[in-house]
């Protein structure tokens, strides 16, 4: 009884949880005539009118209502007009619904604008990304982890006091900063800045350290250098917080949307996000391609998660404990 | 005996991590006072102009809007998705089956990029084709005007029992509102599953204990979970502020044209940054030192919370 209480909030919440995605996708294979008539449930009827002579059906496209009869235009299936401006009575007009899936949006809406290229250059900077985390964050954690240096304290407290700092911060100046290099327009721009990340090393410090210093002690014996270590004892023992990095760039680099939008002006570097943004402004009356574009925007991740969830959410809820 | 050599290993295994953040993480960051102490601008730096820029913030009626949508924006959306994201997590501990299925559910928002998800969320405030009056009407509810209603909420509200409030107690415009509940709904599913892990931190024990003592599950709430869970609590608060104060994706999509409209009601501090330093007037030394305010706010509530924190210790 208690349960079934439980239960029923949470498939109510659960369901204005995903609402969003199901109109999201109903409406993206919707005809974008239904839709500016104003047909917003979820489900993507296409409304008709027949006229019924008897004995045959025909489709007709209403021209002009009077009070008892109509003029009428009878078409074919392809919507061709076979004859015009019948005049038929009301009481032979019939209103049809009948399902009818528009899949003919989603190239529609990768067509218009070069969705093509966002993708590529969007998998281009979030690979060249996480690569760039790993490697950086495995060396710095390393070192940290397990080295003795002057000065390891310190620039270890820097690191992560820079980690409290919010991204409009350092807008502005890495932007100036950038422009110096003469990165902006570049993809090093989406790239560079982002190839190393504290909380990665954060979270590969905190990883390294757990790892016992008999296995390194064993390894030395056998001749095994410092940087053998890292990748025959250190790394191997890692993969899941690794994993974990990688799945926060990942998602981090595809999603991020302020950045781009502005370091990058040429319109052949845009990435998805952007790509996107500024295809809701060229399209903002066309409500199915908007949602045939989000909805393919949204797919690649969304596939990710529902393949890897598992993991995905035990990284995400490891993120909130404190080291 | 001889004097050990200096190992410069270390510091090579460090180097690139340290190039990035010191170029891209400490160098802007100490940019940033001095671009806000300089007339800087997109084609070179101007004059010295020391604090003027600040000065002139204060007289700025544009700031102090943005800054107040931005408060509206976190008061409203970080206590509510507390509440929220503990319940679900509390409900989620309580079942076995289905559990990772409904947890799942919850968690998509949280993957998906701001940028589809406000496409989407802006077309469901649409008046006339949308989902959030289509909804409204099956219930019988007049239809809103949502994104384009530029009038508080408060006022709204208490219109429909007659009684009149003046315009500054309105709060937060029913589109700006529209924007917290974008945002709550983004960001539910991250809180409910830190929550969770913070829950399932609690020994069991105490609960039996309690169940012994003949302690209902309201009293054991109030009792057992909401103080252990107490960390979590303090963790959820920071994130979801700092996060909440960043807003920015949601307000350049869904709001206007212009953006931040209607009358200004949502616009929020990080999108008048960008607007001050990318659009027409390109001030990026003014852009900075708005930068920097918000900071600095950011900053002292991470303190002040921090400090709460070390009271409540449990």
């Amino acid at each position: 009884m208690k349960n079934s209480i439980i239960y029923i909030i949470l498939i109510v919440c659960g369901f204005a949880m995903i609402v969003p995605f199901i109109w999201m996708i109903t409406t993206s294979i919707k005809s974008p005539l239904e839709v500016n008539k104003g047909n917003v449930g979820f489900i993507p009827f296409e409304e008709y009118s027949v006229y019924d002579d008897g004995t045959n059906e025909f489709r007709i496209k209403i021209v002009k209502v009077q009070t008892d009869s109509s003029f009428v235009n009878v078409i074919n299936s392809e919507g061709k007009i076979i004859s015009s401006f019948k005049k038929i009575s009301n009481s032979d007009i019939h209103h049809k619904k009948k399902l009818k899936f528009h899949f003919e949006n989603f190239s529609e809406a990768f067509n218009k604008v070069p969705f093509g290229r966002y993708f590529i250059n969007t998998l281009i900077v979030s690979f060249s990304v996480v690569f760039g985390v790993i490697i950086t964050g495995s060396l710095a954690a390393y070192a940290f982890a397990r080295m003795r240096f002057v000065g390891r304290e310190f620039l270890f407290y820097l690191f992560i006091s820079m980690m409290m700092v919010p991204q409009p911060v350092y807008l502005i100046p890495s932007y100036i900063v950038l422009n110096h290099l003469g990165w902006l327009d570049t993809y090093n721009a989406l790239i560079i800045p982002w190839i190393a990340n504290i909380f990665t090393i954060f979270l590969l410090r905190q990883q390294f350290k757990t790892i016992p210093q008999e296995l390194f002690d064993a390894a030395a014996i056998d001749g095994c250098s410092r940087w053998g270590m890292l990748w025959k004892i250190a790394l191997p023992l890692s993969k899941s917080v690794i994993a974990t990095a990688a799945i926060f760039g990942f998602i981090g680099s595809w999603n991020s949307f302020m950045w781009p939008l502005v370091m990058i002006d040429n319109p052949n570097l845009r990435v998805l996000q952007v790509g996107l943004s500024y295809f809701s402004q060229e399209a903002s009356s066309q409500t199915s391609l908007l949602m045939a574009a989000s909805t393919f925007s949204i797919l690649p991740l969304l596939v990710l998660f529902l393949i890897a969830q598992k993991q995905i959410i035990a990284s995400f809820a490891s993120s909130g404990l404190k080291g | 005996m001889k004097k050990k050599k200096f190992d410069f290993g270390p510091y090579l295994y460090i180097l690139p991590a340290l190039v990035i953040i010191f170029v891209f993480r400490l160098v802007p960051i100490l940019l940033s006072f001095v671009v806000s102490f300089f007339d800087w601008s997109i084609v070179g730096v101007g004059k010295f102009i020391g604090l003027s820029n600040y000065a002139k913030l204060i007289y700025d009626a544009e700031f102090w809007q943005s800054l107040l949508n931005t408060f509206y924006l976190v008061i409203f959306v970080v206590p509510i998705s507390l509440i929220l994201s503990l319940l679900f997590a509390t409900l989620l501990n309580n079942i076995k089956k289905l559990k990772s299925f409904f947890r799942s559910i919850y968690f998509i928002p949280t993957v998906t990029s701001m940028v589809a998800i406000s496409i989407v969320w802006k077309l469901i405030f649409n008046q006339q084709t949308g989902l959030a009056n289509f909804f409204l009407a099956k219930i019988g509810i007049d239809p809103l005007g949502w994104l384009a209603e530029s009038r508080g909420i408060f006022l709204l509200l208490l219109q429909n029992f007659g009684i009149e409030i003046p315009h500054y107690l309105g709060g937060p415009s029913l589109a700006l509102f529209s924007i917290i509940i974008v945002t709550i709904w983004k960001g539910l599913g991250y809180n409910t599953i830190i929550y969770l892990a913070g829950l399932q931190n609690i020994p069991h024990v105490y609960y039996e204990a309690a169940d012994i003592d003949g302690a209902g599950k309201i009293k054991q709430f109030f009792k057992i979970t909401w103080p252990l869970v107490s960390p979590t609590t303090f963790y959820v608060l920071m994130m979801t502020t700092i996060v909440t104060f960043q807003v920015f994706s949601q307000i350049y999509l869904m709001t206007g044209p212009p953006v931040g409209g209607p009358l200004g009601t949502t616009k929020v501090i990080v999108y008048y940054l960008y607007d001050k330093g990318f659009g027409e007037s390109n001030d990026l030394s003014y852009a900075s030192a708005i930068a920097l305010v918000l900071f600095a706010i950011i900053l002292t509530l991470t303190l002040f919370q921090k400090r709460l924190e070390k009271k409540v210790h449990y």
